[in-house]
Order: C-alpha cells, then sequence, then structure tokens
C-alpha cells in the first residue's frame, strides 16, 4: 500500500542526530543468538529458583503455576515481538516505550530492564557461590567462602561483555546449549522409559498444602521458569534482520523453555518431598545427587554452573543496553551513552552496573533478590499490553509495516493484563513488603525525572522511527 | 513550534543526578530488609521431640531425607514444619492495588503530557 511506511530503523532528522552520540552498535547476530540470549538468560530458572514455587504452593501447585505463567509469557512474546520487529533499536521495551506511550513511561520501562536483569545476574552468582561451596562440602572442604566466587563470576562476565557482544553470545550459545542438554540427559537417565528409575511420584507426591490460595501464591515463582526471555529484543540493533529473528528467536525460547521447565519440576517432584524442594537452594543438582550416578551429579554440577553463567552474561548484556539507551537519550547522565570506540559496546554502562550487582549478589538472601527481579519484571510485563493497545490504536496495522503481527488482538494483551494481575495477588501474598517497597522507588523516581531530569532530554530527538504522525495527535 | 534546547548539565550535575537515583534505588530495595519486613512471612510449627511419624513423613520420604543428608526428624523438622502464612487484611489489600493502580496512572498521565511535546515538536501542530 502506498501510504504504509517502511520501517527501517535509525535517525529520523539532521538535527535530531545531533543528540545521539559515537556511532550505532554492530549488526551480527543471527536466530540462533537471539535464541540463546534469550533461553541463556532463563535456562537457570530451571536449575533454581523455580522451586521456591513448590514452597508457596507444594508440587502440583508449581506445575499449574509454570503452565500459566508459559501463557504469560507466549502472550508476552507475541506482543513483544510484533513491537520489537517493528521498533528494531537498542533499549528494547524502552525504545518502544519512548516511541508509543511517552518519556516518563520510557524511563520506568528502562529501569525495570535494568533492575531486572541486574537482580537476576546478583542470583546467578549468588548460585554460583553457593553451588562452589556445596560441592566444596561434599569433597570435604566445609565452610568455603562463596564470596570470592561471587565477585569473580561477575568481572569475568562483565570483561567478556566489554570485549565485544559477538563473543559474549557466542559463549552464550555453547553454555547454554550444554545445560539444555544436562536436563534432556538427567529425564532420559531417570526415565522409566529405559529401565529401573529412581523417581518416585506415588510415594513423594502431596495434596496442595495451602489449597487454591497457595495455587495463586506459587504464580509468584513461577515467573522464574521464564523471567527474562523478553531480553531478546534489548539485541534489536545488533540483529542481522530483526523482522525475521526476533520473532522466531524469542517463540522458540518460550517454547524451550516450557519444555525444560516442564521436565524439570517432573524430575524433582519425583525425587525429593515438597518440604525440601520447596527450599533448596539448587535443585537439579540435588535432583541429580539423589538420582545415585555420580556422573550425573557431576553433570548437573556443571549445567548448574553454566547455566548461571549464561545468564548472568545475558543479563549484563541486556541491562546494560537499557541503561546506554537512557544514556543516549539523556534521560541518565550522557557519558553512560558512549560505544566503545574499538569494541563497540557500552562499555561505560556495564562498567557502572558490575558494582550494583555485587551489593545485592555480596548482602542479600536469595530469595529477596529474586523477588526483586520478578517485581521488575512483572511491572514490565503490565506495561505490554497497555503498550501494544496504544500502538495499535496510534498506528493501525495499515499504517506502518511490522516484521510480525500477532494474532488474535486484543485478546493475548487482555489475558496478559488478567495474569499480571494475579501475580501481582500471588506476591502480595507472603512479600507484600517488597511490592510496596519497590512501587514507592518508582513513584518518587517517576517525579525526580518528570520535574528535573526531563528538562535535560531534546524533545523530538526522542523520536526517532521513520513513522507517520501517531493518529489522534 | 519552536525547538526546545535543553540547558547544558555540568559533570558535577551528572554525577549527582546518578549519586541520587543510585541512592533511591540501594534504599528502596535494602530499607525493607535491614528493617526486617522484607521476606517470606514463614511461621514455624512447634514440635516437640519430632519423629518422622509426627511430621507425617512416609517410608519413601525418609529414604530421600537420608540422602539428602538429613539423619533423623530432628534435622529435617525446620524445613518440615516452615509454613507460609497468607493471612492478609483486606484494608491492606486495597491500600496495595490503589498503589499499583494509583503508579500506572500517574505515570501515563504525566507520560501523554510529554509525548504530547515530543509528537508537536517532531511533527507540528495540525
Amino acid at each position: 500500500m502506498s501510504d504504509t511506511v517502511s520501517n527501517t530503523p535509525g535517525i529520523a532528522g539532521e538535527a535530531e542526530s545531533t543528540a545521539v552520540q559515537n556511532g550505532g552498535l554492530l549488526r551480527v547476530l543471527g536466530p540462533a543468538h537471539i535464541w540463546a540470549l534469550g533461553v541463556g538468560i532463563v535456562l537457570v530458572g530451571e536449575y533454581m529458583g523455580w522451586n521456591f514455587a513448590v514452597g508457596k504452593g507444594g508440587a502440583y501447585a508449581a506445575l499449574i503455576a509454570c503452565w500459566f505463567a508459559g501463557i504469560l509469557y507466549s502472550c508476552v512474546a507475541m506482543l513483544d515481538s510484533e513491537v520489537t520487529s517493528t521498533v528494531a533499536a537498542a533499549g528494547g521495551q524502552y525504545t518502544q516505550a519512548k516511541h508509543i506511550i511517552g518519556p516518563l513511561m520510557a524511563f520506568n520501562v528502562g529501569l525495570y530492564l535494568v533492575f531486572a536483569y541486574t537482580m537476576l545476574e546478583a542470583a546467578n552468582a549468588i548460585t554460583v557461590g553457593f553451588l562452589v561451596e556445596t560441592v566444596a562440602g561434599m569433597s570435604g572442604h566445609e565452610g568455603l567462602d562463596p564470596r570470592p566466587f561471587i565477585v569473580l563470576s561477575i568481572m569475568f562476565l562483565a570483561w567478556l561483555n566489554y570485549r565485544g557482544v559477538l563473543a559474549t553470545l557466542t559463549f552464550s550459545l555453547v553454555i547454554t546449549a550444554i545445560a539444555f542438554s544436562a536436563i534432556l540427559i538427567l529425564f532420559l537417565a531417570t526415565s522409566p522409559v529405559f529401565g529401573e528409575s529412581p523417581l518416585r511420584h506415588v510415594e513423594l507426591m502431596t495434596d496442595l498444602p495451602y489449597g487454591w490460595l497457595g495455587v495463586l501464591a506459587a504464580m509468584h515463582f513461577g515467573l522464574w521458569y521464564y523471567l527474562g526471555i523478553e531480553g531478546t529484543c534489548q539485541a534489536a540493533e545488533e540483529v542481522r534482520s530483526p523482522a525475521r529473528s526476533l520473532p522466531f528467536g524469542t517463540l522458540a525460547g518460550v517454547m524451550t523453555l516450557a519444555i525444560a521447565a516442564t521436565l524439570t519440576w517432573y524430575v524433582c517432584v519425583g525425587l525429593m518431598p515438597w518440604e525440601y524442594l520447596g527450599q533448596s537452594g539448587v535443585p537439579l543438582f540435588d535432583a541429580a545427587r539423589l538420582s545415585g550416578s555420580t556422573s550425573l551429579a557431576v553433570l548437573l554440577g556443571i549445567g548448574t554452573l553454566f547455566a548461571t553463567l549464561a545468564s548472568a552474561n545475558g543479563c549484563i548484556n541486556d541491562a546494560s543496553r537499557a541503561w546506554f539507551a537512557m544514556g543516549r537519550d539523556h534521560y541518565l547522565p550522557s557519558w553512560f551513552g558512549a560505544v566503545h570506540p574499538a569494541y563497540r559496546t557500552p562499555y561505560r554502562s556495564i562498567i557502572f552496573l558490575v558494582p550494583i550487582a555485587l551489593i545485592f549478589a555480596l548482602g542479600a538472601p536469595l530469595d529477596q533478590v529474586i523477588t526483586f527481579s520478578i517485581l521488575s519484571g512483572l511491572l514490565g510485563y503490565t506495561f505490554m499490553p497497555l503498550n501494544m493497545m496504544l500502538f495499535r490504536r496510534k498506528w493501525p496495522l495499515d499504517s506502518i509495516k511490522r516484521g510480525y503481527e500477532h494474532p488474535f488482538h486484543p485478546i493475548p494483551a487482555i489475558t496478559l493484563l488478567c495474569l499480571c494481575g494475579i501475580t501481582y495477588f500471588a506476591v502480595f501474598l507472603g512479600y507484600g513488603t517488597q511490592l510496596v517497597a519497590m512501587i514507592a522507588f518508582y513513584i518518587v523516581v517517576s517525579l525526580w525525572f518528570h520535574f528535573w531530569r526531563y528538562r535535560f532530554v531534546y524533545r523530538a530527538a526522542q523520536f526517532t522511527m521513520p513513522w507517520p504522525k501517531p493518529k489522534g495527535y | 513550534m519552536s525547538r526546545y534546547t535543553p540547558p547544558p548539565q555540568g559533570k558535577l550535575g551528572q554525577i549527582f543526578d546518578v549519586l541520587v537515583l543510585l541512592i533511591l534505588t540501594v534504599g528502596a530495595l535494602y530499607i525493607p530488609l535491614w528493617l526486617g519486613l522484607a521476606g517470606s512471612d514463614q511461621i514455624h510449627e512447634a514440635v516437640d521431640a519430632p519423629s518422622w511419624e509426627s511430621l507425617q513423613q512416609n517410608a519413601a520420604m525418609i529414604e530421600q531425607w537420608g540422602k539428602l543428608g538429613f539423619a533423623d526428624a530432628e534435622a529435617a523438622a525446620p524445613l518440615i514444619t516452615a509454613r507460609f502464612d497468607y493471612s492478609f487484611s483486606i484494608p491492606a489489600l486495597i491500600a496495595v492495588i490503589v498503589t499499583v493502580v494509583g503508579y500506572y496512572i500517574m505515570m501515563l498521565k504525566l507520560s501523554e503530557k510529554e509525548y504530547r511535546e515530543v509528537i508537536a515538536e517532531k511533527f507540528g501542530k495540525e
């Protein structure tokens, strides 16, 4: 159609380009890297953290939460793929919010992304430390201090990210594939299909210990099975073919995780009493130990280590890109908007976020850090349906060309909004104080941004897409 | 519409802005931890001289606890008796709903005001 505007991301006008600093990022990534970025960040959710859902509601509640969270994330992937395949620029949902809802929403979304990923990175580092401590204890070195390993893992991955995105995500691709294979091997090795099985579901499974209220409460940690998959669109400016790679990589990632989550649940609840599983630090490693096979224990130990490193790696990648994008737009001091002259990475943002991750990795309990991450993610998912409804209203399908159009609009958006509401209630059950503290934080920083920080931001320069004027303005 | 030109911000101002954001972030996330308000509202049911029977553990469960390093019921009791307290008051729930919904309404309203300025400068007024 003649009035359909093609969408090539970039700087819209000469005047606006003055506000953008230091050139762009390298377009070197394909669909496999996008899959690795998404699954790599999230696969650790199968290795630790998901099992707190068992603690909140029992084994069956965790499975129900896993599937409902799968529906929530399918909606997230559908909505996100449509907008991201159209707004293909660094910053992901942050850049979407800037073009579709407005600067303050974008600032908040940028912070959701940074805190969701930085807290997830801290949780990963805690798990690395816990794993090293556990293995040391098993080999007769009780009382090993895990803190040097926490610091080392964060510093090493930050250095990898500093050096370049292609090497970083290729590293993620390899270790994610190994960690995912380890889950499949554990399932096959313990499955009754291939002979005698150590799984004892009949004896270990119990009724819902908290009734159906526990099922609702389990949705809180049910998100952990998939949290971070939406990070795929952070790499939009570094993907060779965003319209193809982003929807394919993201949706393939959700399907991969749904399968891995169900297999993980099946093996773990067949090997551990739910009271232990609900509080375990490394449940898949524990499951491998209980299988009675030393090889499996070693494999799942390596899998846990690789999954946490891949996740932390992706988190540093995503959080730094969101921080970089906000700096480039002057939402944050413009010093952060610099790209490394040789490696073409947002190196100042990468370095700046390291101490924040360390503060939480070294000083806060794992379930608290995970809750902070989940809450930031949840606030971001609540933004997505609002974003999609406004996107379709301001730019109907015939006004700009989308790389991907999600079906059945507005059903996915409404479903996502309802599931977010249920999850807020789930967090309220047991972790209400953090919920209120976090919302209070976002209210205060929103007022700070609107009444102070926004004065340093160019107005028209924020709108960089070559789109027509939105309807209704 | 005339273009808005932001005032220049010095290095000191930039550092101050980052510090404000850092203090707010660490404060919001750490204050509940420091005040002991954060985290799971877990309670432990008191069991005198716990046995596997009183903890309602069957033979398979006892075997798995043993493999996990819990030699007797007393060692496993703190994990087995830990329960979340899901009791809540309706006013507290309403306060949380109002806070969350109020936050989004405030953000959408202020964003819309800023967005209109962006669109007006970018495309000009109709």
